[in-house]
């Protein structure tokens, strides 16, 4: 789906997922503006190998409805895929609830490096707890939203998290997505370096670092709430990697060791809570 | 109506050939290649191949990241000044 000499930098974890959309047969995209649109090319030229949307952030769903209606009004075969960032997924929060309420039959992949990246790394809600960004520069003060929990409220048909770290159970969810119907949601993980400000070999490390050490959860619901296998270990704490490994990134560096014990036990009670709908 | 003008067309190498943005280069060390696939999924630019007994970069499109040196568990790849 993304051609090769697009304008993502090195290492970028968002063109890691797009590639994976070779796993959904003959997929519409529809992007709201983050990273993502720069990616998918400056007009008059596309680095997309198929059609793509460029559309305002809260027309995001509405849009994605409306063709995926429209494409079965006309009885052409498509996926629409609202493939957005996390900014994006807070600023067309509305539309994005009012369709998976409908359950419109659409595909919904969030890529969420935990800012406002195309803007210049503004917090968003996705951004992680004491996590530095311009407009939270001693750290965020407020906790992170769990967007997937509120979508597998709205109960939709399909709601996964993944991870670029992960990236054969990253394609297995999207395949599945793509060949089932209804409100179907993606929430992947995707650690940027320069905006988290690591090193760009180590956008893959990073990612599992996350999931290891218990801080990014990778599910699946599918009408049943369960642990994916890539991952599933590290409900108990004591396969865990040190939080500290993970947190080896500059948003993190003025952290004390209080307030990385203050994370960990954030991180607890996200497993307590996922853990009480399994 | 003609919506040609504001319709983008494909292009390979949207933001020019990005194998100028390297500093370092990839090198494969063939041999030791178990043809696992990892760097081929992983890689961001999607610029690998593996074939029989070889492993093929695109160096005109790779960016110099290093994430395929990092995700091969043979240390087939090597990471090199340009
Ligand atoms: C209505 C509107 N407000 C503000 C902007 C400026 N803007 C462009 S991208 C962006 C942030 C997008 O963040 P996110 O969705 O997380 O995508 P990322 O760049 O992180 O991939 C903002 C605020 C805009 N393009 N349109
Ligand atoms: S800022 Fe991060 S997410 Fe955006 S293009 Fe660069 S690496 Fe990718
Ligand atoms: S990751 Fe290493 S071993 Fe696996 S295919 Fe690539 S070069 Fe070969
Ligand atoms: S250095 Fe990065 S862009 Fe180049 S081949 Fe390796 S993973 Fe791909
Ligand atoms: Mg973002």
């Amino acid at each position: 789906m993304i051609l090769p000499g697009n304008a993502s930098c090195q290492g970028c974890p968002i063109s890691m997922a797009m590639r994976c959309l070779d796993e959904i047969s003959k997929p519409v995209l529809v992007i709201p503006a983050g990273c993502s649109t720069v990616i998918a090319g400056l007009h008059p030229k596309s680095a997309m190998n198929g059609p793509v949307v460029h559309v305002p952030f809260p027309s995001t769903h509405s849009v994605a409805a409306g063709l995926s209606e429209a494409y079965k009004r006309i009885g052409v075969k498509a996926n629409v895929v609202a493939w957005m960032g996390d900014g994006a997924a807070d600023i067309g929060f509305a539309a994005l609830s009012a369709s998976a309420a409908r359950k419109d039959d659409l595909i919904t992949i969030v890529v969420d490096n935990e800012a406002y990246m195309n803007t210049g790394t503004q917090a968003s809600l996705s951004t992680f707890w004491k996590a530095r960004t311009t407009t939270s520069p001693a750290g965020k003060t407020e906790e992170r939203r769990n967007l997937a929990l509120i979508m597998l409220a709205h109960k939709a048909d399909y709601v996964a998290t993944a991870s670029v770290g992960y990236i054969r159970d990253l394609r297995r969810k999207f395949r599945k997505a793509g060949v089932m119907k209804g409100f179907r949601f993606i929430h992947v993980h995707t650690p940027c370096p320069p905006g988290w400000k690591f090193p760009s070999e180590k956008t893959v490390d990073v990612a599992r670092k996350a999931v290891m050490s218990g801080a990014w959860i990778l599910w699946e619901y599918d009408g049943k709430l369960k642990l994916s296998k890539a991952g599933e270990k590290y409900a108990s704490k004591e396969n865990r990697i040190p939080l500290e490994d993970y947190l080896k990134q500059g948003r993190f560096s003025h952290l004390s060791d209080e307030e990385i014990r203050e994370l960990e036990q954030k991180i607890d009670e996200d497993w307590e809570l996922l853990l009480r709908f399994s | 109506m003609d919506l040609s003008p504001i319709i983008s067309k494909k292009t390979v190498a949207s933001a020019g050939e990005t194998g100028s943005w390297r500093n370092y280069r990839p090198a494969v060390i063939a041999e030791l290649c178990s043809k696992c696939r990892n760097c081929v999924l992983y890689c961001p630019e999607g610029v690998i191949s593996v074939g029989e007994n070889s492993v093929e970069i695109d160096y005109n499109f790779c960016k110099g990241c290093g994430i395929c040196k990092e995700v091969c568990e043979q240390r087939a790849i090597e990471i090199v000044p340009e």
